[in-house]
């Protein structure tokens, strides 16, 4: 399979009614080197959100409204035997930095905080808000 | 049907729409096809016409879709899917076997220039032909992919770089065209609005889930406020949404068999116009002195729309 560097020659060699594979093992949902998932826009962000771990609730409300699908999810199943999702990070090669998380997420002190691009998550998470007592 | 229970369970399902795609950061596009495709465990075969949903999500040779998806047209979204969906159908009649143990949907995006306008025969023909897909319209009031031009789904007073605001010009002078009741007078046997947003997010999955699952042509018309031609900060999105529903501004309902219309989300106290308006750059205008009677001819005909919502809604036809 042809690499997208190659694919993307001149103008005139662009191929006419090409299919992209979008996965290289769709069994696996291994993904090909056409899927945008293996892209990066992390150069469109100026700003970066951190996630705090130890505040989420694990509602999910920045899951659903990402538009870049930035958010990992692990699947968990309650001691009920239900399936639920838990937000495990989040993926900076797909992430704008748009900031549309940050404010949906619900927690009185916030899991989510948008930190300049250069600051280190681990020292984010040192400078979060703390709790009035 | 796919079962739409609590978020943490509807986030277990694998993104079929994925990132790295090159929609502005905070465009509602993506968050409302996400939840769309995520609304069904089927396969799925998507038609998309020309607009930024398209050109972000396929600049060649990368494509953001995990399910199969069809490059098409300004004007034909409809037109290839029912072509697909036909196919389909007699392929499947013609061979039992083929593809026996799939179950295959066909889902056409298409943004407002592309339905409300230069798509509308395409879809209008395939929803008379009664193919069986849906079709969400992408509704972010312009032309946003080519610089944001006026549309027949822009409305009243929006300033557009077709109807720009001066010395002469307040912006659009011609309401919005209400597409989802045309489509409902086509007989769809569903047709339906929507936002995204967290607080709506399962009036959106559910009513895709049900759209989907429907048998025949449905549609669903989806507000997407664009940060970019709306002119307000990308992480805003959600709550612009939101407060053109709380506005009444854009109203959840549903329509079924072309009649039955129930109202699916109502504010408990309506909000003013202005609350709507005030926040979004193409409308700043209008708060200018001389420009106060557009936004009193707003109130009037969101008081008037959502009154005869509810009529309509009580009555049952
Ligand atoms: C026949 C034709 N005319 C014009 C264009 C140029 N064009 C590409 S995208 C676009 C605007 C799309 O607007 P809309 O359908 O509202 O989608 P949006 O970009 O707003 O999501 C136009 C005019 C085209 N591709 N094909
Ligand atoms: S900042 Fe925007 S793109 Fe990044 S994770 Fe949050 S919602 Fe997603
Ligand atoms: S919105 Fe906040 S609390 Fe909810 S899952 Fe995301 S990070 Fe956790
Ligand atoms: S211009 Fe608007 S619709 Fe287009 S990608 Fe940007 S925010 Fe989305
Ligand atoms: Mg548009």
């Amino acid at each position: 399979m042809a690499t997208p560097k190659e694919m993307l020659t001149d103008w005139d060699k662009v191929q006419f009614g090409a299919v992209l594979p979008a996965f290289e093992d769709p069994e696996h949902k291994k993904r090909s080197k056409f899927h945008s998932y293996n892209y990066s826009v992390a150069d469109w962000r100026v700003e970066k959100p951190v996630f705090n771990r130890e505040l989420c609730i694990d509602c999910d409300f920045c899951w659903v409204s990402c538009p870049d699908s930035c958010f990992i999810v692990e699947e968990v199943v309650t001691k009920r035997g239900k399936k639920q999702a838990k937000i495990v990070g989040i993926n900076y090669n797909l992430c704008k930095g748009c900031g549309v998380c940050v404010e949906v997420c619900p927690t009185p002190i916030k899991s989510l905080l948008m930190f300049p691009e250069y600051v280190d998550n681990e020292e984010a998470l040192k400078q979060w808000p703390k709790k009035d007592k | 049907m796919k079962k739409i229970g609590s978020l943490k369970e509807f986030a277990c399902t694998p993104d079929r729409f994925q990132g790295g795609h090159r929609l502005c950061p905070g465009c509602a596009h993506s968050m409302i096809v996400r939840e769309v495709v995520n609304a069904t465990d089927d396969d799925l075969v998507i038609s998309t016409a020309t607009g930024c949903l398209e050109v972000c999500s396929a600049i060649y040779p990368y494509t953001s879709w995990d399910v199969s998806w069809i490059h098409v047209g300004f004007e034909n979204a409809a037109a290839t899917i029912s072509g697909a969906e036909a196919m389909y159908k007699a392929l499947s009649r013609k061979n039992k076997l083929y593809n026996e143990d799939r179950r295959v949907k066909f889902v056409a995006f298409g943004g407002d220039g592309g339905t409300y306008d230069i798509g509308f025969q395409s879809l209008s023909g395939a929803a008379e032909r009664g193919h069986d897909f849906l079709y969400v319209c992408l509704d972010n009031e312009n032309y946003a992919n080519t610089g944001g031009q006026r549309s027949s789904a822009t409305p009243l007073g929006a300033h557009t770089s077709t109807t720009p605001r001066g010395r002469v010009s307040y912006g659009k002078k011609q309401k919005k065209k209400d597409l989802t009741m045309i489509m409902a007078a086509h007989g769809c046997p569903y047709v339906a609005t929507a936002i995204p947003s967290t607080k709506h997010w399962k009036d959106l999955a559910t009513k895709a889930a049900k759209a989907i699952s429907t048998v025949g042509p449905t549609f669903i018309n989806a507000l997407s406020p664009c940060t970019t031609e709306w002119k307000f900060k990308p992480e805003e999105t959600t709550e612009i949404a939101d407060l053109a529903v709380e506005t009444c501004a854009f109203p959840l309902y549903e329509i079924e068999d072309g009649h039955k219309l129930k109202i699916t989300y109502r504010p408990k106290v309506k909000l003013p116009i202005e609350d709507y308006l005030s926040r979004q750059g193409r409308f700043s205008h209008l708060f200018k002195p001389e420009n106060k009677w557009i936004i009193e001819e707003w109130q009037k005909q969101v008081d008037e729309y959502w009154d005869y919502l509810q009529r309509r809604e009580e009555a049952g036809v």
